[in-house]
């Protein structure tokens, strides 16, 4: 058994960044797409968290603080856009989401 | 190997919670789907000595974000197959070639820079005078982070008045 590396950590945050891509492209409900989405954020994050483990410095700690704070501003305002869309079109699926006004 | 065996346990979990997040077909299966992942992502940050954002992750994240999507779920009240209607022009196959596409290039990365073995030099140690990890990311935010920090609250307020401006019904 191999001892658990940084890169170890990286390959698991790429891994799961792919998932959210792929998440994002095949899906049709929007909401979900916003939850690959937050995937996606998450694996950044234990990438940042992982290489200032690495390096022992905060700096990296820190900046995941901040993708946390924009990722919750994010949902907020997303979500919000989704309920004004289809409280005009009663749908979640993106490939009905195709007119800028109506 | 304790911890080996625990870092493949967490990331077999995270990687298996996040295929069930996308391709799960109940919208409510898939957020609880994601409020496990997000609280196995915590775990990792306890086991890589980030205790303060593993409890902001639990707080924020598994606490008020997915909250946030679970009363939005309530709220659109779907009836039928959210995902019924397909639009002939799109290509899933082309999605999933560009995601795997995405993985190689994160590879690539990955083996180029191993190989190199480039270890960044170390910035100069801090001296905090505090201890614990808390402790010292406070005294970060609060000295040389103090003016993002501020533009973040900022964000976060601009956020908040532009979600109920929009969620609001028209008057």
């Amino acid at each position: 058994m191999m001892e658990i590396t940084t890169v170890h950590y990286t390959v698991l945050s790429a891994a799961l960044f792919s998932i959210g891509v792929i998440g994002v492209l095949v899906r049709r409900n929007i909401i979900i797409i916003f939850m690959a989405i937050e995937l996606m954020l998450n694996a950044v994050n234990i990438n940042l968290v992982a290489h200032a483990h690495r390096l022992e410095n905060l700096v990296g700690e820190v900046f995941v603080v901040f993708v946390i704070a924009v990722a919750a501003a994010e949902a907020a305002v997303g979500l919000g856009i989704i309920l004004a869309f289809f409280r005009n079109k009663e749908t979640v699926n993106i490939d009905e989401m195709n007119v800028m006004r109506w | 190997m304790a911890e080996t065996i625990g870092f493949y346990t967490l990331s077999v979990l995270i990687l298996g919670l996040a295929v069930l997040v996308v391709t799960a077909k109940n919208t409510v299966h898939s957020i609880l789907f994601l409020v496990m992942n997000f609280l196995c992502v915590a775990v990792v940050y306890v086991v890589l000595q980030a205790e303060f954002l593993a409890v902001i992750q639990v707080l924020v994240y598994a606490g008020g974000i997915v909250v946030l999507y679970l009363i939005v779920v309530m709220l659109v009240n779907l009836k039928g197959e959210a995902e019924a209607h397909q639009d002939p022009r799109r290509l899933s196959v082309i999605g999933l070639a560009l995601a795997g596409a995405v993985l190689l290039e994160l590879a690539g990365i990955l083996v180029y820079s191993s190989g190199s073995d480039a270890t960044v030099p170390s910035s100069e140690a801090v001296a905090f005078p505090v201890q614990g990890n808390v402790e010292e990311l406070g005294w970060l935010l609060y000295t040389d982070y103090l003016i993002p920090f501020e533009v973040a609250s900022v964000l976060l307020l601009v956020a908040m008045i532009g979600a109920i401006l929009l969620a609001r019904r028209e008057v």
